[in-house]
């Protein structure tokens, strides 16, 4: 086989994204709805091609770089822009380039009728190029270019209806957000470059072992730092008050960006950095205690969101959760496995949200669904699809990935963070079916415009909803459990994550304890969905006698539990306060006063005497003295 | 026979081309010429490209003129070329910026040759008195440039300010260099250098004064918290394209001295420095970008900026070391290139003689200028250190230098800075992008030659983001000469 030209794939759409600049507006929509769906789908192509490649090489072979070009050598530190094909990067290309077609062909109809049609899929395209840079990346520092790119191209998208302040004020915060994320990612690279001399993954995770002491404290301090990155981009606790906010943006955005593709950047590079985190154990314990207090927390908020989007923004962060909680216990290859079934089925239930959003122009609150199930079959439909895949039911997809970290965290003896995972997974039946009750069963609670104009989405649409529903209900099938010598899509990620994977470190459970562990699980969920159908359907006012019971709790979830109050009060204010008033200190006293003094004198008379006598330029010069006599001082005590 | 004096008239090349540029437009200014002529433009670019075509016939050499007072080395030649850079984009930038503001006056060209010639100065002294002496050519030019539009308040008084402010920090690090010879016996920088190896005169009061004072001098000109008041009122005043230039210029210049100073004369000197430049370092960073966060006006915001962009230098010169200082010059030249592009934006905004310079100014723009708004925009990220923008760059280079210099507390709070500082860079972005305009956008005013310089600045820009590797090499090389 050739080599796989793997710079095609981030290249296509950022050259749809060249072209679209240069044609402008003589595109016309068919054009550009071509012209982005096209390159994309044409990444996929090659996606599925540079896979086959690998596949088709023997296991130990399953690794290849293309280096574009030579970034810069500064001494004995070296950094190329290349691109690295293997089965995790393989993994992660096909998920976003497979799922980001899809979602582009549902935004030609989305969209279809919005003024700026143009700049949403230029945008789109530009987000498509970052991040397939960010997964493709051969080092840590190209990946940091995608890191920041897919954070800038988001902030564009959440606030692309600009004109509404909200959507502005959201896009800010995630961006601004995610740099203190970034203030950590960054550190930690400065950390890793300093103690290894590279950046590169092969060069850096070999020079690990000799250059850090296993579990000290320089690798746990550098891991840390990473995954404080990692926090920021993937919505975890403390940094995950932009995702919800973030909803603002186009539908179809929430589903590519912050669903699918874009908040697992933490997720990919923790497990990218497997090697160096397993240096670590302190920060592999933090990884998974933050990871399942986020998978929890975020659950119990999502019980009482009436925004159907900001429930499933509360799920994702959630679904996250689960994910690192799967790289902390050592099970990486679960975290992926999950990622990608994620994937599928959030970016069908965000899309799916979207069309029930399109057809009730453009109602969000789930108070007023209600009924829709024979309004919109095909959406109903799908969307029960993915309720169900979420929640956990075998045979589909989410069963298979979310059992799988349930396992992980036992047969790693972390039984807290199983028990924790295990509520979790009640509470996400929970909510999901809560969701699904509240917008297509009972009776309809829809407004009267609304229900003039109600109407199934078109077959654009759709017809991407039916892609992902299938991939949902099938998805999960390559990982089916019990079979000897770990499932097909863990052996095909073995050459990244060690023989032996993800259970390497584990004690192998007997068979009898893991079909214990699945029918556990499956038994939460279906918890969950019975209590959601009886609290929603069957008998709706036990919901209002529980919230009547415990009003304290539920207005704290309601609330979100006051974080984001919390964090004005306690970062933004301060910081604002300053700046305040080191700026009324200069601007308004001494500056303004100068400004009025000179001009005073200027119709006055002695211009440059009186100027220097006024006190105002003293002032700057009594500082300047002031300084220079701090520093005598302080050599003076030396 | 031996020549009369021995000198490389090629390495002399661009004081000659330089000051020859700035007589010869003096003289021209008798030559009535038309309101709207650009003859001045032309003849200040002519002996730009000769000055640098002049350093660069002779970039492999090394050359000591005048006793020693002057070197010729690779740092000089990086720093001329960087200067006159500079100084060529600033004449494309004025251009016709001048003409708008009715400031197009030969006078004009002929104080930006000579402050661009006391920069050079500076940057090749290897003698106090010579860079006291650069350093006074280069802001008497830059205090007549800051007052250049006569007419108006704001200008007056900036130039004022500056200049008395200006004239005071002289005096400190005037009567620094008088200590230093004092102590030492000597102002020629590598004498002084073989006089304290190993001197017991290490800790003498007299030389640790001398050396401070001079770090408050030059402090002044790089605007390094404390001394750094004049600068918010001064770049606020000045013609905005005087701003660009004075902002990327003055502080490279103040630096090469530093550099050179600290680096070649009072290397023993770096361990009673080192916790005064680390408390400068962060204060200078956090002042700036502290204060920069609420600035309404465009040039102010900036201003700020430029003070906190001072702060990072300073962290590679903390770091010390060749890779400390090599980041040092590779940050200078990012950072001129970026912030000149800025401020030239800046100075494109408005028609005639208004010049808005308010963040709500820029609202719509947007969409009714894309290109321009694309260029501002890449310019702010660069500046916050967005990759792959050469800013981005050239921190991770500067971080990394004092990493390795085990400088952990000071990256900490540079890193935290630049964090900060994203957020006031986004605002103008958001004012681009995501505001409504009150009324009409704000006209942009058309000039080729400016249009011209702000692409050369976004291709470095974005160039040197992409293929840091070249300039990186130059920067190192340049250094070379210090070791």
């Amino acid at each position: 086989m050739t080599l796989p030209l793997l710079w095609i794939i981030p290249a296509l759409p950022l050259g749809a994204v060249a072209l679209s600049l240069l044609l402008g507006d003589r595109l016309g929509r068919r054009g550009t709805a071509w012209l982005a769906c096209g390159a994309v789908g044409a990444s996929f192509a090659f996606a599925v091609r540079a896979a086959l490649a690998l596949a088709a090489r023997p296991e130990e072979g399953r690794s290849i770089t293309e280096v574009a070009y030579r970034w810069m050598q500064v001494g004995d530190f070296s950094a190329n822009v290349a691109f690295l094909l293997d089965p995790l990067s393989a993994v992660m290309i096909l998920v976003v380039t497979g799922v980001g077609f899809l979602i582009h062909v549902y935004s030609t109809g989305y969209m279809a009728h919005d003024p700026s049609f143009r700049r949403f899929f230029l945008y789109l395209n530009l987000f498509m190029f970052a991040m397939l840079t960010l997964v493709l990346a051969d080092n840590l520092l190209l990946l940091f270019v995608g890191w920041e790119g897919v954070g800038l191209c988001s902030y564009l998208l959440i606030g692309f209806w600009y004109t509404k302040p909200s959507a502005a004020e959201a896009g800010k915060k995630a961006f601004i957000v995610n740099r203190i994320g970034d203030f950590g990612f960054l550190l930690g690279m400065l950390a890793l470059v300093t103690w290894t001399g590279s950046l590169q993954y092969d060069a850096l995770f070999s020079a690990a072992p000799q250059a850090f002491v296993a579990g000290g404290i320089a690798i746990t301090v550098a891991t840390l730092l990473l995954f404080l990155g990692a926090t920021g981009k993937s919505a975890q606790i403390p940094l995950y008050t932009w995702l919800p906010d973030a909803m603002e943006g186009p539908t179809p955005v929430s589903a590519l960006i912050h669903a699918a593709t874009m908040v697992t950047a933490g997720v990919y590079m923790v497990a990218r950095c497997h090697s160096l985190f397993q240096l670590a154990p302190i920060s592999l314990e933090v990884v998974a205690v933050v990871g399942a207090a986020t998978a929890l927390f975020a659950a119990t908020i999502g019980l009482a969101q009436n925004d159907i989007k900001r429930v499933l923004a509360y799920s994702t962060i959630s679904q996250l959760g689960y994910m690192f909680m799967a790289c902390g216990v050592g099970a990486f290859g679960a975290g992926i496995f999950h990622l990608m079934t994620h994937a599928f089925f959030k970016a069908l239930l965000f899309l799916g949200a979207g069309s029930v959003i399109h057809a009730l122009s453009d109602e969000q609150d789930l108070r007023r669904m209600g009924g829709l199930a024979k309004k919109l079959p095909w959406t109903h439909a799908t969307m029960l699809v993915a309720t169900i895949a979420i929640a956990g039911i075998p045979p589909f997809a989410g069963f298979f990935s979310k059992d799988e970290i349930l396992h992980g965290a036992f047969a790693s003896g972390h039984y807290g963070v199983w028990a924790v995972g295990l509520l979790g997974a009640i509470l996400t039946a929970f909510y999901m079916f809560r969701l699904y009750v509240l917008a297509f069963r009972g009776g309809s609670r829809v407004s009267h415009e609304a229900e003039h104009h109600l109407h199934e989405s078109p077959p654009s649409m759709i017809v991407p909803l039916f892609v992902l529903a299938i991939l949902s209900l099938i998805g999960g099938w390559i990982g089916l459990p019990f079979q000897r010598g770990g499932h097909p899509f863990e052996r095909w990620l073995e050459p990244v994550f060690g023989a032996g994977g993800a259970h390497g470190t584990m004690r192998p459970l007997s068979p009898m304890i893991e079909w214990l562990l699945i029918e556990v699980s499956v038994v939460a969920a279906l918890l969950g969905i019975v209590f959601a159908f009886r609290a929603y359907l069957k008998d709706p006012s036990l919901a209002t006698r529980l919230r009547e019971r415990w009003p304290a709790v539920h207005r704290m979830l309601v609330h979100k539990y006051w974080v984001d109050e919390g964090l004005d009060a306690l970062v933004v204010m301060p910081l604002y306060r300053a700046s305040q008033r080191l700026w009324r200190f200069w601007d308004e006293k001494i500056v303004d006063g100068a400004v009025n003094g000179v001009g005073f004198l200027f119709e006055g008379f002695s211009v440059g005497l009186r100027l220097f006598q006024t006190g105002f330029v003293g002032t700057y010069a009594l500082f300047l003295t002031l300084g220079a006599v701090a520093l005598l001082l302080h050599f003076l005590r030396q | 026979m031996t020549p009369l004096i021995d000198v490389d008239w090629w390495a002399l090349g661009p004081g000659l081309a330089l000051s020859g540029g700035a007589m010869l437009l003096m003289l021209l200014e008798f030559v009535p010429a038309g309101r709207n002529s650009s003859r001045g433009a032309l003849v200040a670019l002519a002996s730009l490209l000769a000055a640098a075509a002049c350093v660069w016939r002779v970039h492999e050499v090394k050359r000591a003129l005048f006793d020693g007072m002057f070197v010729h080395d690779t740092f000089t030649v990086f720093f001329t070329l960087l200067f006159c850079g500079i100084a060529a984009l600033s004449v494309l930038l004025s251009w016709d910026y001048v003409k708008r503001m009715r400031i197009n006056q030969a006078e004009y060209y002929a104080l930006l040759l000579a402050a661009t010639l006391g920069m050079i100065v500076m940057s090749a002294s290897n003698d106090l008195i010579t860079i006291f002496l650069g350093l006074e050519l280069m802001s008497l030019a830059l205090y007549v440039l800051v007052g250049f539009r006569r007419s108006r308040l704001e200008s007056n008084e900036a130039a004022m300010k500056y200049f008395l402010l200006g004239a005071f920090a002289s005096g400190f690090l005037l009567y620094g260099i008088a200590l230093l010879y004092g102590a030492t016996g000597t102002t020629h920088l590598e004498r002084m250098a073989a006089f304290l190896a190993g001197s017991p005169l290490l800790s003498n009061p007299l030389l640790l004064m001398g050396g401070l004072l001079v770090l408050v001098g030059l402090g002044f000109k790089v605007a390094a918290v404390p001394f750094h008041m004049w600068t918010p009122d001064a770049y606020e005043g000045a013609p905005t394209t005087v701003t660009g230039y004075m902002s990327a210029g003055a502080k490279a210049a103040g630096f090469a001295a530093l550099l050179r100073l600290a680096l070649v004369a009072l290397p023993d000197l770096q361990a009673s420095w080192k916790p005064v430049l680390i408390a400068i370092a962060a204060l200078t960073m956090t002042v700036g970008n502290v204060t920069a966060l609420l600035q309404t006006n465009l040039k102010r915001m900036l201003a700020y900026s430029s003070i906190a962009h001072a702060g990072y230098v300073l962290v590679a010169v903390v770091a010390g070391g060749n890779e400390g200082a090599a980041a040092a010059v590779f940050y200078l030249a990012i950072y001129s290139l970026m912030n000149l592009g800025a401020f030239g934006i800046v100075a494109l905004l408005g028609r005639d003689q208004d010049e808005p310079v308010l963040l709500s100014d820029l609202a719509g723009l947007g969409f009714k200028n894309p290109a321009l708004a694309f260029a501002l925009t890449i310019f702010m990220l660069s500046l916050g250190g967005i990759p792959p923008t050469a800013g981005f760059m050239g921190k991770f280079y500067v971080f990394r230098a004092a990493v390795q210099a085990g400088q952990i507390p000071l990256v900490i709070v540079g890193v935290l800075n630049s964090v900060v500082s994203i957020f006031y860079y986004l605002r103008v972005t958001v004012a681009l992008y995501m505001e409504e305009p009150a009324g009409e956008p704000t006209a942009v005013s058309r000039s080729i030659p400016a249009v011209i310089g702000v692409v050369v600045s976004l291709a470095l820009t974005l160039w040197w983001g992409l293929q840091a590797h070249a300039l990186l090499e130059q920067a190192q090389r340049s250094v070379l000469g210090l070791m």
